[in-house]
């Protein structure tokens, strides 16, 4: 469903991207990690081009994200983006969050955007907060809010940059339920994350990048099984980040 | 000095006042309009980071803010006319001087408002589907007007005090109306002294309203 095809970035003489290359299948869990500054949030920008490319190509359902013709706005609506710090509209309530781009990008009307936006409030256990504005919401609500708006869109996948980095430790369990219920639904989702046991759970592959490249990319079990075959940067990783 | 009032009556008030008051206000009520839709454009332009556009926009604003209001005033109203072919009137003529002078402040104070919503802000209205267009008109400029609001306020009482420099031309507005007042009844003194008490009191009750939503917003955010 996605094909990311020798993809390299500069920011000006700084390589963050170096050849990357891997593909994405439907109903695929992938996780993303490495230490940071790696280049994997930049990975999941460059899917739906809020990170623009220098060489290389990206496909998403078949539609190449670099080409001049390609209707962007479009593309990104059938990708759904869940950030790092939630990046609810602040001025909007949480139903207007979750209808404002049904109505805008996906013509639909007032009416059904609101039912779509409020059954999958629904979903995510905000229903009683509808008509709340995002500062009136803990971190962890905010963020299943995000994820809502996302969803609402009806994306063909879902990319999730860092989704519990920013929340308080007692909160990221609640987004996590969220997003093991949307593995299990056959979503096909893409991950940066430093939740391993999430990966553990859930996810199909992991991918380990390191300074820009995809240093690793193998199936969950062996990934985290055999350690021995790993290499000696995924190792010392996995080593610091399951230590606690 | 033996300062006396009496001539001030309610008739002298309709009379003369209150079609300069009714002109002042308008003409602030049009600039502030045209001044913000106007400097919001070129605000969008200077954030474009395309240099075709940022340009010009730049040029204007910083050519605009060089020059005195009140030889822009004098130079529209002359050179309109020579332009068009016909005059158009003092009145007329401030409405359009006030809309291109205020623009180039409003687009100041617009600019800062646009920078003060988080660049996160319009990733996640790209990454909704929304275009360059709907990003900036139903996330970044709503937000960004809210932050302003305060300023463009203050900029707007600015602008009802700047608005008696039209007497440079000649057109009735509030000053005007009191000047003609203390020339008819030969009561410059005191009649000045009223139109300066009408003045702060409209600014300072306006400033008092700015402070007061100020107060609002923080609590909002």
């Amino acid at each position: 469903m996605i094909q990311i095809q020798n993809v390299s970035k500069w920011y000006g003489s700084f390589q963050v991207l170096t050849d990357c290359t891997t593909a994405i299948q439907k109903g695929e869990v992938v996780v993303v990690c490495g230490p940071s500054g790696s280049g994997k949030s930049t990975l999941i920008k460059t899917v739906n081009a809020l990170e623009p490319i220098d060489n290389g190509d990206i496909l998403v359902d078949g539609t190449s994200v670099v080409h001049p013709k390609t209707d962007l706005p479009k593309l990104r609506s059938k990708v759904g983006m869940v950030f790092q710090h939630f990046e609810l509209f602040p001025h909007l309530t949480v139903t207007e969050n979750l209808t404002l781009a049904q109505i805008k990008v996906l013509q639909r009307n007032q009416e059904e955007a609101k039912n779509r936006g409020l059954k999958i409030l629904e979903r995510v256990g905000l229903s009683a907060h509808k008509d709340k504005f995002p500062s009136q919401l803990s971190g962890g609500q905010q963020q299943r809010v995000a994820i809502a708006r996302a969803l609402s869109m009806d994306p063909i996948v879902m990319l999730f940059d860092e989704p519990t980095s920013a929340l308080d430790p007692e909160m990221v369990g609640e987004v996590l339920d969220v997003m093991v219920q949307l593995a299990n639904e056959g979503m096909t989702m893409i991950c940066v994350t430093h939740e391993m046991g999430f990966a553990k759970r859930v996810s199909d592959r992991v991918i380990f990048m390191d300074q820009g490249r995809i240093v690793e990319d193998c199936q969950k079990d062996v990934f985290f099984g055999d350690s021995d075959s790993r290499t000696p940067r995924a190792q010392d990783f996995l080593r610091k980040i399951l230590q606690h | 000095m033996n300062l006396d009032f009496s001539f001030i009556t309610g008739d002298l008030l309709v009379n003369y006042i209150w079609g300069g008051l009714k002109y002042s206000v308008l003409l602030t009520l049009v600039a502030m309009a045209g001044g913000i839709v106007l400097g919001t454009l070129l605000a969008m332009m200077r954030l474009s980071g395309i240099r075709a556009l940022e340009w010009p926009a730049s040029l204007y604003v910083n050519t605009i803010r060089s020059i005195p209001l009140v030889m822009v005033i004098l130079w529209f109203f002359l050179l309109v006319p020579f332009i068009i072919g016909r005059p158009i009137g003092a009145e007329n003529s401030a409405y359009f001087t006030f809309i291109i002078f205020e623009a180039a402040y409003f687009a100041e104070i617009m600019r800062a408002g646009i920078q003060s919503v988080p660049k996160g802000q319009t990733y996640a209205g790209y990454a909704i589907g929304l275009t360059y267009g709907q990003t900036m008109q139903f996330i970044v400029l709503p937000q960004a007007f809210r932050n302003m609001l305060p300023v463009l306020l203050t900029q707007t009482i600015i602008l009802f005090q700047d608005t008696s420099l039209v007497y440079a031309i000649g057109a009735y507005d509030l000053l005007k109306g009191f000047e003609v007042v203390g020339k008819n009844f030969n009561r410059p003194v005191e009649t000045y002294l009223v139109a300066t008490v009408v003045y702060f009191v409209i600014c300072f009750s306006l400033s008092m309203l700015v402070r007061r939503l100020q107060k609002k917003i923080t609590i909002i955010r």
